[in-house]
């Protein structure tokens, strides 16, 4: 049977993707940052999962305003990530696992959750960058695990509710864990924390809410669940709302995880950066 | 039916919600933004702007705001931040140089109010 061995968080900005790209690992703006990684890719290391469950949210790459699913599941052989717009290096593609991504749609939708499955989904920097700070070289990584992105809208209001995304999780976690094969699972929650890139408000980051959320999210997510989406909003920043992505990547993890690593930092780029490291517990 | 009815938020200040309201007041400059993902749009806007504009049929205030880069007007206007960002990626804008011109501020003050978050 598959197995969710833990899951990991990280933000996703697409500077990042930059500064891997020029290699300013050592840099002293980007080294406090980066130094948030190796604890995490030892542990990739020793656990070897063969396969990512990617939760980030779409940037206007895959989706536009036309046709806005709130909760979307990719089914594709491959990944790509295509230009957004700002000329990026393309990569080779991204390994998907459509089989399970079928049977995670069935079990989903059996469990009332509807959602919008993809057989093709360009992925953004959303997807990319986490997949390349966990596995450097990405995709060109042979540990690299085969992925499945979900992505959820935090592009256009109304958007998921903080329990909707918790509860989007839990149903995940039955999903995965009825697949009958012997897999080793992780699952991404990418993107956030605080930060706020429009309005007279941009530049807005709330240091005191990300450590709060980040010390919840470990052992008590229910907790999270009585922010309005206005009330994160107001002190997440606007994009802040990626945090729904963690949530759902704790939904899936059960009741108990012990928490194996953590970083925070300010600012990488306009935002509060961070990581962390929750392995289950059987 | 008013088009306002459909704002259900309390204001939060600094912050456009962007909602089913703003999503139908942008539809046709976030559409265009959206183009922008492609390379070959990007030179066609740049080689004739008023033209692509035309094409998407923005409305002046969106025409106006497009022509001033000025991105408090595009949000105005109905822009979402994550397709804008693509019309700024065309004039090489990073999210700081759209926060310090949003804010008023020199880049160099923006970045140090970013770095100052986390003392």
């Amino acid at each position: 049977m598959a197995k969710i061995l833990g899951g990991l968080t990280t933000s996703h900005i697409p500077a990042v993707g930059n500064a891997i790209h020029n290699g300013l690992f050592d840099d002293p703006y980007w080294k406090p940052f980066f130094d948030g990684y190796p604890p995490i890719r030892d542990w990739l290391d020793e656990h070897k999962p063969d396969l990512a469950i990617n939760i980030y949210n779409d940037h206007g790459l895959g989706f536009f305003l036309d046709k806005m699913p709130t909760f979307a599941i990719g089914a594709a052989h491959e990944y790509r990530n295509e230009d957004e717009g700002w000329g990026i290096p393309q990569l080779p593609p991204f390994p998907g696992a459509p089989e399970v991504s079928w049977h995670i749609i069935e079990s989903m939708v059996e469990q009332e959750f509807d959602i919008t499955s993809c057989q093709e989904l360009a992925v953004d920097h959303g997807f990319v960058v986490p997949m390349q700070l966990f596995w450097p070289g990405a995709p060109g990584n042979s540990d690299m695990p085969r992925s499945i992105p979900i992505s959820a809208n935090t592009v256009q209001h109304p958007i998921p509710t903080l329990k909707r995304a918790l509860d989007f999780g839990k149903a995940l976690r039955r999903a995965i864990e009825s697949y009958p094969e012997d897999l080793k699972v992780v699952v991404l929650g990418t993107g956030g924390l605080s930060h706020q890139l429009d309005g007279e408000r941009a530049g807005f980051i709330n240091k005191e809410f990300d450590q709060y959320c980040m010390e919840k999210i470990v052992d008590d997510p229910e907790a999270l669940t009585k922010i309005s989406r206005m009330e994160l909003v107001e002190k997440a920043g606007a994009q802040g709302t990626e945090f729904l992505m963690w949530m759902m990547m704790r939904g899936a993890l059960g009741d108990k995880v012990v928490r194996r690593h953590s970083n925070y930092h300010i600012p990488i780029s306009n935002t509060g950066a961070g990581t962390m490291l929750l392995e289950c517990v059987e | 039916m008013d088009i306002t009815e459909f704002d259900h938020h309390s204001p939060i200040p600094g912050t456009t919600v962007f909602d089913g309201r703003m999503a139908m007041k942008g539809y046709a400059l976030n559409k265009m933004c959206y183009s922008f993902n492609g390379a070959e749009a990007r030179e066609e806007y740049l080689a004739d702007p008023e033209a692509y504009m035309e094409k998407f049929g923005l409305n002046d205030e969106q025409k106006q705001a497009c022509r001033d880069k000025n991105v408090l007007a595009l949000i105005a206007a109905g822009g979402n931040i994550y397709y804008l960002a693509k019309f700024a990626g065309i004039y090489r804008l990073d999210v700081q140089d759209i926060g310090a011109q949003q804010t008023g501020m020199t880049k160099e003050d923006f970045k140090e109010k970013l770095r100052k978050a986390g003392d």
